[in-house]
């Protein structure tokens, strides 16, 4: 138990006093999940809209199979991804195989279900009565579905925060695809869970911690824009 | 004509919503929509408002079809406005709410001040302009709804079951003001309602629908005194409504002898109203063609009358009597008593 302790205040002052190491870490893994969060709403999020406001065969399944996908393991998503970038996959030429930009890629994966699920569940939330409204006062097509998506705006952020949350927890693609290399691709779960084996308590509950508040303000927000979209 | 929809068939998931439908709204009217509820009234009126496109029919505006899409089908649509049954209100305050469609219109800024302004007083929605729009009662939601259409100037405004769920006092304020909107602006209202008191009210002609149909249309008169059928009669609130045979000014309910003022023969029916019947423990000698005689069923109250059902030659027929009248006669189940009525009073149809 004193053990214990003596970690916690160990990896306290190393966030206090700004551990380099430990804080590239989390600057590292900040960007790399901002950068495929980014990429993945401005991907998805035209294609939830596509979804949502046309009508075409087979729609109903493709919703629900979007919607499964949610929990797609991450593993699954690093094997596919790695099979991919690895040398002898379609992409192999592009020399991504453990670099950020090969967790990015996967991380646009694996966050790609939420982004486009999400924003179809936020559009069909504002109702076909909100379309009929701005239709029948005298909107064109895309005048009414830029109303729809400025009335959907805090719910789509919502899908945005929850897609940032699962990259930024997930630990399956980054080790897989990243390959955990110390100042290059280390993220905040690949590095607790090479600490964790390693005994490095201290530093693994620094990183822990921080994982969690980045959680928390995610959580925090998310709860923030859905009472700001009730009102 | 402002309005014509000829022969319109709408299907959905195999179920005729529309059914042949055709209905002509003349320019200025206030035309009311009526039947009950499921029986395609929202459907037709999406129709009319050009959000939902038949799957046949020709549906003119102001005598010229309307084109399938493009930018000459937006500037029609845009001449008419639709108020749905459960208004939707756009984030934001009043006044954006019922500057939005203006805005859109490119309309200046200045003259959306001046247009709001004045809108919002004439719905007497006054000072409610910096209301945020999700504080709103459900009559000021509708008034809201009433706002951001009619400051749209529309050519026919189309306003969906607009008093369903609204307390008494609203429902009266809202027809009230409806009515004075409508001889102010001189804009041609075409409303669904399953209401027909509501529709007496307000509607000078009108159609009453029945499971994708139109039963019958016309003035508001012909409809309520005029039915063209069972169902007709019985949605007019018409009662006493008896299969009959006609041999000329004379009709046979079962052994019962009834005169009209018609001339008709062959089967149909014919309603008495029971306000129409007078009760009398004596028969009187009156100029009433039809006097009976029959036995108390029940008596029961409806409203501020009484509903009087007596048995004549194994015909219930009701006679509608007020409290002072019952007193007066001391019926009750079992009495004998004299029924009489005019000929005139008897419907056909």
């Amino acid at each position: 138990m004193s053990h214990l302790l003596e970690a916690f205040s160990i990896a306290l002052r190393m966030i206090i006093t700004g551990d380099p190491v430990v804080f590239s870490i989390a600057l590292r893994t900040l960007l790399i999940a901002s950068t495929s969060t980014l990429a993945a709403a401005l991907l998805f999020i035209p294609l939830g809209c596509l979804i949502h406001f046309n009508r075409f065969r087979g729609k109903r399944f493709v919703v629900g199979f979007i919607q499964t996908m949610y929990s797609v393991p991450t593993v699954f998503v690093g094997m596919l991804v790695f099979l991919m970038v690895s040398r002898t996959g379609p992409l192999g030429s592009m020399g991504l195989l453990f670099s950020p930009w090969a967790i990015i890629l996967g991380e646009i994966v694996l966050i790609a279900p939420i982004m486009i699920g999400l924003t179809i569940s936020a559009l069909q939330g504002m109702g076909k009565g909100l379309e009929d409204t701005a239709t029948a006062l005298g909107a064109g097509r895309g005048t009414m579905i830029l109303k729809v998506l400025t009335e959907a705006k805090y719910t789509m952020l919502t899908s945005v925060l929850m897609g940032f949350g699962r990259a930024v927890s997930e630990v399956g693609v980054a080790i897989m695809v990243g390959g955990n290399i110390a100042g290059y691709t280390r993220t905040l779960t690949t590095a607790i869970a090479l600490g964790v084996g390693k005994g490095e308590t201290a530093s693994s509950i620094a990183l822990g911690l921080i994982l969690l508040s980045l959680a928390m303000v995610v959580s925090i927000l998310v709860n923030l824009l859905q009472h700001g979209g009730r009102k | 004509m402002i309005l014509q929809m000829k022969n319109i068939r709408l299907t959905r998931e195999k179920n005729k919503i529309l059914n042949n439908v055709s209905v002509d709204v003349p320019k200025g009217s206030f035309f009311v929509l009526m039947g009950p509820t499921g029986c395609g009234k929202t459907t037709l009126l999406r129709v009319a408002g050009m959000l939902d496109k038949p799957d046949f029919g020709e549906i003119l505006f102001k005598g010229t079809s309307l084109p399938g899409k493009g930018k000459k089908l937006l500037q029609t649509r845009r001449k008419i406005a639709t108020m749905f049954q459960s208004p939707v209100m756009f984030s934001g305050t009043i006044l954006s709410n019922i500057a939005w469609g203006l805005k859109i219109r490119g309309v200046s800024q200045v003259e959306i001040s001046r247009r709001v302004e004045e809108i919002l007083t004439f719905v007497g929605l006054d000072g409610f302009a910096k209301r945020d729009a999700s504080t709103l009662s459900g009559g000021e939601r509708r008034r809201t709804a009433l706002a951001r259409a009619l400051v749209l100037e529309p050519e026919l405004l189309i306003l969906d079951e607009p008093t369903t769920s609204l307390d008494p006092e609203f429902k009266r304020d809202l027809l009230v003001r409806l009515k004075e909107i409508h001889s102010i602006t001189g804009t041609t209202f075409l409303m669904a309602t399953h209401d027909f008191t509501d529709a007496l009210a307000i509607g000078s002609i009108g159609a009453v629908m029945r499971e994708g149909f139109i039963e019958q249309s016309g003035s508001m008169d012909d409809i309520m005194f005029k039915p063209e059928n069972h169902f007709m009669a019985s949605f007019t609130g018409l009662r006493n409504i008896l299969h009959a045979e006609f041999i000329g000014s004379e009709a046979k309910v079962k052994h019962l002898t009834v005169a009209h003022a018609g001339l008709k023969h062959g089967s149909g029916f014919l309603a008495i109203p029971p306000e129409v019947i007078v009760l009398s423990l004596s028969e009187k000698a009156t100029s009433e063609r039809n006097r009976f005689s029959g036995v108390v069923q029940s008596i029961e109250r409806n409203g501020t009358t009484w509903d009087v059902t007596v048995d004549v030659a194994n015909v219930s027929l009701i006679a509608a009597i007020t409290t002072g009248a019952l007193n007066e006669l001391a019926i009750s189940p079992g009495s004998s008593v004299h029924l009489s009525f005019k000929a005139s009073a008897v419907h056909l149809f």
